[in-house]
């Protein structure tokens, strides 16, 4: 599985990219491949303001919904629209064009409560 | 409560070396999908695949009364089973709900062999026990045969290269006896996948063998292996009903709509009254098949279903076409609410999206 050295991870298994005052979520390769295809995804509304561990954004296989959760607190400032017509892009780049949401965060020492990529390694492994 | 005791079929290391995910299923550890979901459905409905089934149960009743005693264990008319036939059928409980919807044939002229869910295989074996007359055998003969399901449109082709050199195939329901590497192996022309094609049953011993070999000829007619994610899409798209979710003890086989294959008119049999009731007075609720008629979040089990603002009922399977590309699913609703063509709408995260009851199945061969 791949697993980035450069990114953040959660124990529900999304990635969090560091842009500034922003950070970039998605879902990581290792869930891409247990979700199997995807085939809708609900993206989150702009603006909205949420806590960590809310859900926020549904990924839905052929097999089941699942609920995908903002790793810390902080407001929407962009989703990934192209997921609505090609729900399939979190399968074939789940790092890349495969992102969720931006969310401004509200406190940058927050991402301390995240895993970096070895911790997250050890976890799905 | 003890921990359940996972179990596995002889092809588990064959799932294994070709990369698949496997599930836990009943209790069973059974191949979820090998390539993925749709690549495999669309592989059914345009050339062939080979499922393992061989978790699924296998009894043999036998003796001079066999028959007149599984027509008043079963729902369908036995005793119209000529030598090497099956029918579908059910088991229903003393309310007229299901216990199993199972295949049960003729092997011989005392001799049936029924085939039953994995889940179900030892509730329905006591419930057979417990209603048997001395005089009859009743064998749960399961820990003793594999079994895989071939389906799709080349699958005649298919047995033509693998079993068929000097011998025909079963027709459609029927069940017959071939030779392969000095075993005896059981060939039924039946499916849950609404393609034409095999079930085969086998002793245990000769599983990798004959998978292999299968996988090989295949080949050639661009068969891939196949899971149970495949297998439930491809049975929902033709509202064929999963036991546990479809059908349950509470819901009878009339309530589902699967009156065809319930013979009121034959001797006596276990849960009749009910049904007779049901059929005089109409069913309260029925399942009926739902197509979303927008793209967007597919229906899934137990999601809440509407007529015009009021709860009609609900979701009992759901998921995303592969085929038609759109939300499809099974409910039960309310008898009035569920004509075909109306539509009704699927509570979805709080979110009402439009259906159409549609005719069954959903899905038409073109």
């Amino acid at each position: 599985m791949n697993v980035p050295d450069a990114l953040l991870y959660t124990e529900s298994h999304e990635w969090i990219k560091r842009e500034g005052e922003n950070i970039r979520v998605g879902i990581t390769d290792h869930a891409q491949a247990e979700l199997t295809d995807v085939v809708f995804v609900e993206i989150p509304k702009m603006g909205r303001t949420v806590n960590a561990k809310e859900a926020l954004a549904v990924v839905e296989s052929v097999k089941a919904a699942s609920d995908i959760y903002a790793p810390v607190k902080g407001t929407v400032i962009d989703a990934n629209k192209a997921l609505e017509a090609n729900p399939a892009l979190i399968n074939t780049d789940p790092y890349g064009e495969g992102w969720i949401f931006v969310l401004k965060i509200d406190n940058p020492e927050d991402l301390k409560t995240l895993k970096d990529a070895a911790a997250y390694k050890q976890q799905t492994s | 409560m003890l921990a359940e005791v996972l179990k596995t079929t002889p092809l588990k290391d064959e799932h294994v070396k070709l990369g698949a995910k496997m599930v836990l299923f009943g209790g069973w550890l059974m191949p979820l999908q090998y390539s993925g979901i749709v690549d495999e459905h669309r592989t059914v409905r345009s050339a062939i695949g080979m499922f393992d089934i061989s978790h699924m149960g296998q009894f043999i009743v036998s003796g001079n009364t066999a028959r007149d005693w599984l027509n008043r264990m079963l729902t369908n008319n036995v005793a119209k089973l000529g030598l090497g036939t099956g029918q579908y059928t059910f088991l229903l409980n003393d309310r007229g709900g299901v216990i199993d919807d199972l295949i049960v044939y003729r092997t011989g002229d005392a001799e049936f062999f029924l085939v039953v869910n994995a889940a179900r295989v030892d509730e329905d074996f006591g419930w057979l026990q417990k209603h048997k007359p001395s005089d009859l055998e009743l064998r749960n003969c399961s820990p003793h045969f594999g079994a895989i399901a071939i389906q799709g449109p080349r699958a005649a082709e298919f047995f033509r290269a693998w079993l068929g050199n000097d011998r025909e195939a079963p027709v459609r329901n029927q069940i017959a006896n071939f030779t392969l590497s000095d075993n005896t192996i059981s060939v039924a022309r039946t499916g849950y996948t609404g393609e034409d094609g095999f079930e085969v049953f086998f002793p245990t011993k000769i599983a990798t063998e004959l998978w292999l070999g299968a996988l090989a000829i295949g080949g050639k007619f661009g068969m891939k292996p196949c899971g149970l994610g495949a297998r439930d899409t491809l049975r929902l798209e033709m509202c064929y009903p999963l036991n546990g979710s479809d059908l349950s003890p509470d819901r009878n086989p009339l309530e589902a709509g699967l009156g065809l294959f319930v013979d009121l008119e034959k001797p006596d049999f276990i849960g009749r009254a009910p049904l007779h009731e049901t059929k005089t007075k109409g069913p309260q609720e029925r399942l009926i098949a739902l197509k979303m008629k927008e793209k967007g979040p597919p229906p899934r089990p137990h999601y809440p279903v509407f007529a015009n603002g009021n709860r009609v009922g609900e979701m009992t399977s759901g998921t995303l076409s592969p085929s038609l590309n759109i939300g499809i699913g099974l409910a039960y609703v309310s008898a009035a609410a569920g004509k075909i063509g109306t539509v009704l709408e699927v509570e979805i995260r709080g979110q009402k999206f439009p259906a159409t009851i549609e005719k069954k199945p959903l899905y038409k061969k073109s």
